[in-house]
């Protein structure tokens, strides 16, 4: 293969690795700081690729508002799990949660394809680009799709400023304190369950907004999440259960993988990243970028 | 008196028993529509097709009067998979007296459906699934092959398409039995055409979400044609991102090995627009397609897909079948089957080929309008080649079947 696709396939392997990257970072957040394994997290960023098309079918919002609001309605939704269900669990053997979230993936994917058969009469559903974004911009090398640029970027400044929040600023420090040692911080005034909420919400809301992202590029599927969650559970496991830093980092660079492998050598692509989880696993069970569990 | 009475009575109805002599097991003809109704292929296949048999039926009760109340349909959940779809086969046959297991979409599922129903010497009518292998060299005595094939595809679309200007290839199919071996056989037709490849065909992981890597390989290659042999929601990506990455304009062309009708209307005709495909039949094929698709809509409040009407024509033919042979009995309804020439809305110049128990029909290879030459909602296709049954489907000589 020649230089110039290696470098057409690292770009378009970023493409992925953002969505990786979102979802593995909700995932992180919300595993790091509450010890909720969510296995729900695919279904809700299908959700929040629904929630965009519908958005846009009931009140004829575009890709912007839903870029906003699909998050924001979807976190409520994670709010309300975190409050009605998952709540109940804490302290409890953690299969318990695992079997919660996964009941409520396959609870929320059956209730949107019957919503989508019913009411649009198709199984997968159209979602355009914006309107700003269509075409290609040359890089000099390649012309790319503009939207898919937009994706790239755009992931990164939401990473960015998640792991800001979370490591550099004063809010992410009380979270941290929250998680880290809910008792102390009780004394301290703060009410730690309510953080908690916040956390699991913020969480939902990052996998929703990667679904609004991929609408416009896969179409919106009931089941678009469950091939991907699972690629973002090695993701996870791979950069370190738990790390910020670690989710975003091997999110981008797992995307870069599969594309590079799937120009060289196809049938592999999908196989590289578990061969990877199961290198780092053996040589750094806690992940690249994971510390060891403090005990 | 009394006696002569008798006599006459007994004369006179053993009389009608004959003219409507019917040796039906347990007096009643199940027909057991085995389909996907959760799965991808529900909207294509699914409730539809239980619906399209049920229509089949009522339509056989009503025009042969010694059926009435006869025919039974069942609609079966097989989830595209291989074990359910076995299970399930022999639970119907066993259980529920099924007498002919029809639709099978899913060539993996309708595979192993087919090899229970020839143990168990029940016929069985594959309408949805693609597969050669069926009527090839997994044929059996008791399976019989409707609608469509990979052989069908391959030779209208890669032909048409080659003929037309279209002689470069590059093509991408899904990693498993269905897209092997539709790839073998689209990569031979083209040959044949005249084509080439303008790179070897790439596998792709299945199911798969993103296909950039091999869109940006045909962008570099720059062949007239990218082939895709993906299915079902995979296509509808592949479609997607081909209109991202501006192929089209790019001077490729987009070859479809298999187009269902739910496929475009889940994109929108316009990013199919100018696309070849081979279907076996659309519905405003004609007036009496347009005749029967509006019936079906209005019954089940959608248009219906070709493998829907795949299904009517099917489970019609085969109940014809039944009476002609006046038994459910396999073996008989097989003989009955076998040389049959018939044409209805669905399949025209239809002939059951005996030796490999492929239906051969006319099939259509057609162009995707866009919206703005579409006449009404739905209207999908415009035809481009009409292939007549005798070349659509493999030729004997290279068939592999050895019939049992």
């Amino acid at each position: 293969m020649n230089t110039q696709l290696m470098f057409i396939q690292v770009f378009n392997g970023l493409v992925n690795g953002a969505f990786f990257a979102l979802l593995s970072l909700g995932l992180a957040v919300i595993f790091g700081l509450l010890r909720i394994v969510n296995f729900a997290h695919g279904a809700l960023y299908m959700l929040g690729a629904f929630v965009a098309f519908a958005l846009g079918q009931a009140l004829g919002l575009g890709f912007w508002p839903a870029l906003i609001l699909a998050p924001l309605l979807v976190g409520a939704l994670g709010v309300a799990l975190e409050r009605g269900l998952l709540r109940r669990l804490y302290g409890l053997d953690p299969s318990y949660n695992l079997l919660l979230t996964f009941g409520l993936t396959l609870l929320v994917q059956d209730v949107i394809k019957q919503v989508m058969l019913s009411r649009y009469a198709v199984s997968s559903a159209p979602y355009t680009i914006p309107q700003e974004l269509v075409g290609a911009t040359n890089l000099g090398f390649v012309f790319f799709p503009t939207y898919r640029l937009f994706v790239i970027v755009f992931a990164l400044v939401v990473c960015l400023a998640t792991w800001f929040v979370i490591e550099r600023t004063r809010v992410g420090a009380v979270i941290r304190a929250a998680t880290e040692n809910p008792t102390v911080t009780q004394a301290f005034g703060i009410d730690v369950s309510r953080w908690v909420t916040i956390v699991f919400g913020l969480g939902v809301a990052l996998a929703a907004l990667a679904g609004v992202l991929a609408a416009p590029i896969y179409s919106v599927e009931p089941y678009m999440g469950s091939e991907l969650i699972i690629v973002t559970f090695a993701v996870v496991v791979i950069g370190g259960m738990g790390s910020i830093l670690g989710s975003v980092v091997t999110g981008f660079a797992v995307g870069v993988l599969v594309a590079l492998g799937s120009a060289l050598y196809p049938p592999i692509a999908n196989t590289l990243v578990f061969v990877l989880m199961a290198l780092v696993l053996l040589l750094r069970p806690n992940g690249l970028f994971g510390l060891p569990e403090a005990k | 008196m009394k006696n002569k009475v008798l006599i006459l009575t007994a004369i006179l109805s053993s009389v009608a028993s004959v003219a409507g002599a019917q040796k039906l097991s347990d007096n009643v003809i199940r027909v057991g529509v085995l389909t996907d109704l959760s799965g991808v292929y529900s909207e294509l296949a699914g409730q539809g097709s239980v619906k399209a048999a049920q229509m089949a039926a009522d339509d056989f009760m009503r025009a042969n009067r010694s059926y009435a109340g006869k025919v039974q349909v069942i609609g079966v959940d097989h989830q595209n998979k291989a074990d359910v779809a076995s299970n399930k086969t022999a639970e119907m046959i066993d259980r529920q007296n099924v007498d002919v297991i029809m639709d099978l979409p899913t060539s993996s599922a309708a595979l192993a459906s087919v090899e229970v129903a020839r143990q168990k010497k029940v016929v069985a009518m594959v309408v949805t699934g693609g597969t050669t292998a069926l009527t090839n060299q997994s044929c059996n005595r008791y399976t019989f092959h409707y609608a469509y094939d990979n052989y069908m595809l391959a030779n209208g679309t890669g032909t048409a398409v080659t003929k037309r200007g279209g002689n470069s290839w590059y093509i991408i199919y899904p990693n498993y039995a269905f897209g092997q071996d539709l790839n073998r056989q689209m990569t031979a037709a083209v040959q044949e055409a005249g084509g080439k490849l303008a790179a070897p065909s790439d596998a792709t992981p299945f199911p798969n979400t993103d296909f950039s890597t091999y869109l940006l390989k045909a962008q570099s290659l720059k062949p007239k044609v990218f082939g895709t042999m993906q299915a079902g929601a995979d296509l509808v990506n592949v479609v997607k991102q081909y209109n991202e990455f501006g192929l089209r304009q790019q001077g490729i062309g987009l070859g479809i090995g298999l187009l269902f009708e739910t496929d475009v209307a889940a994109l929108g005709q316009n990013a199919f627009a100018g696309a070849l495909a081979t279907v076996p039949w659309f519905w405003n094929l004609d007036d009496r397609s347009r005749t029967w698709a509006a019936k079906f809509e209005k019954t089940f409040g959608k248009k219906p897909t070709w493998a829907q009407a795949g299904v009517y024509s099917a489970t019609y033919q085969y109940l014809s079948a039944v009476a002609r042979a006046k038994t459910d009995n396999s073996d008989a309804v097989v003989k009955a089957l076998e040389n049959y020439r018939f044409s209805d809305f669905f399949a025209r110049s239809a002939y059951v080929r005996p030796q490999d128990h492929r239906v051969i029909l006319d099939v259509y290879t057609v162009q995707v309008k866009s919206s703005a030459e579409s006449k009404e909602p739905g209207d999908l296709f415009k035809i481009v080649a009409r292939i007549p049954a005798s070349r659509a489907f493999l030729p004997l000589s290279e068939s592999k079947c050895e019939m049992k």
